[in-house]
């Protein structure tokens, strides 16, 4: 005789098993998202080593300048160029670089504008001194000379 | 008494959302901890009209870089590691030779370059002169050089002394522009 044992009564546990899956998809999301998030330089890039030096403080209110040797030197030469955001410039285009990223923020924060310049360690006073100059003259006088840390030798 | 009824062991994946959440955690902290460092000066306002300002000789302390990257402090040939101990000596001494400063509050750094003067060593004797500051301000407040600096990076430890030794000691550096020798 057949018999049909009823089920057991209980809530059925919910299944948890698509849980990681979910969260593995979020961690790819992230992953793919935060790596590439940088200008691709044009410019060779060493940076100087120096043991003082100051964090800054907000991201959104700064602004890269690169300068150095351009990698391909077929095609620009092997003087040191300026970088802002994907084009090389001439020292006279900084201001209007200067210009558009103040644009970008809000009005109270215009004149706390920082200039974050990255320069390679071969490259000579007389471009940063220009750069420096033409920053002057679009009043963006924050500056920041990228280091990196070394390590003390006292 | 029943026996239970046979079916395959369900395997407990729970603890997997746990390891793949550890997983992501891990990345969020570590992909946004690249932060920005380095030395930062304020540049002069421009302004077209020349302004005079009347200085005494012995309160400015001239650090010249020539093309050659080789250093000339008040006069005198250097070497890098030689800077800072002589700012250092030039901004404490508070009146006491004729030739150096009056006070640290008077005492100025001019620094000049050459447009043909190398980054590298542009920013090494920077580096140097921001220490001799640092070194004496850390003095001034009776810390380490070390401990000066975790408070100079973080807003939240400033106190009152810190003001204090800015104050007493303000960082003033002066930068001419650059000479045209060895230039492009």
């Amino acid at each position: 005789m057949a018999k049909f044992t009823k089920k057991k009564k209980g809530t059925p546990a919910i299944s948890t098993s698509s849980l990681p899956d979910i969260i593995f998809m979020l961690l790819f999301f992230f992953m793919v998202t935060t790596v590439l998030r940088e200008t691709e330089l044009k410019v060779q890039n060493r940076l100087p080593k120096a043991t003082q030096l100051q964090k800054l403080e907000k991201k959104s209110l700064v602004s890269y300048i690169y300068i150095g040797k351009p990698k391909d030197t077929e095609k620009y030469g092997t003087e040191p160029r300026i970088q802002v955001n994907d084009a090389l410039v001439t020292p006279k285009e900084i201001p209007n670089f200067v210009y558009a990223e103040k644009d970008k923020l809000d009005e109270v924060e215009r004149d706390k504008i920082t200039m974050s310049l990255k320069v390679d360690v071969d490259a000579k006073m007389g471009i940063v001194s220009d750069v420096k100059q033409q920053l002057r003259e679009a009043d963006a006088r924050k500056v920041n000379y990228s280091c990196v840390q070394s390590i003390d030798k006292q | 008494m029943r026996k239970k009824s046979r079916s395959a062991p369900e395997i407990n994946a729970s603890s997997m959302a746990d390891i793949a959440f550890l997983l992501l955690i891990f990345f969020l902290v570590t992909t946004t901890i690249a932060s920005d460092k380095g030395l930062s000066i304020l540049l002069p306002p421009k302004n077209d009209q020349q302004l005079d300002v009347k200085m005494k000789e012995r309160n400015i302390f001239k650090v010249f870089i020539n093309s050659n990257n080789q250093l000339l402090v008040e006069e005198q040939l250097m070497s890098i590691n030689q800077v800072k101990d002589a700012a250092k000596k030039f901004i404490s001494n508070n009146g006491r030779d004729p030739k150096s400063s009056e006070s640290p509050q008077a005492a100025v750094i001019s620094l000049k370059t050459d447009r043909g003067t190398k980054y590298e060593v542009y920013v090494a004797v920077m580096d140097e002169l921001k220490k001799a500051y640092n070194e004496l301000r850390a003095a001034y407040m009776g810390i380490t050089l070390a401990e000066y600096l975790q408070i100079e990076n973080d807003p939240k430890k400033q106190t009152a002394k810190f003001e204090e030794a800015k104050k007493a000691i303000p960082y003033q550096l002066s930068e001419a522009e650059p000479t045209n020798v060895g230039g492009n």
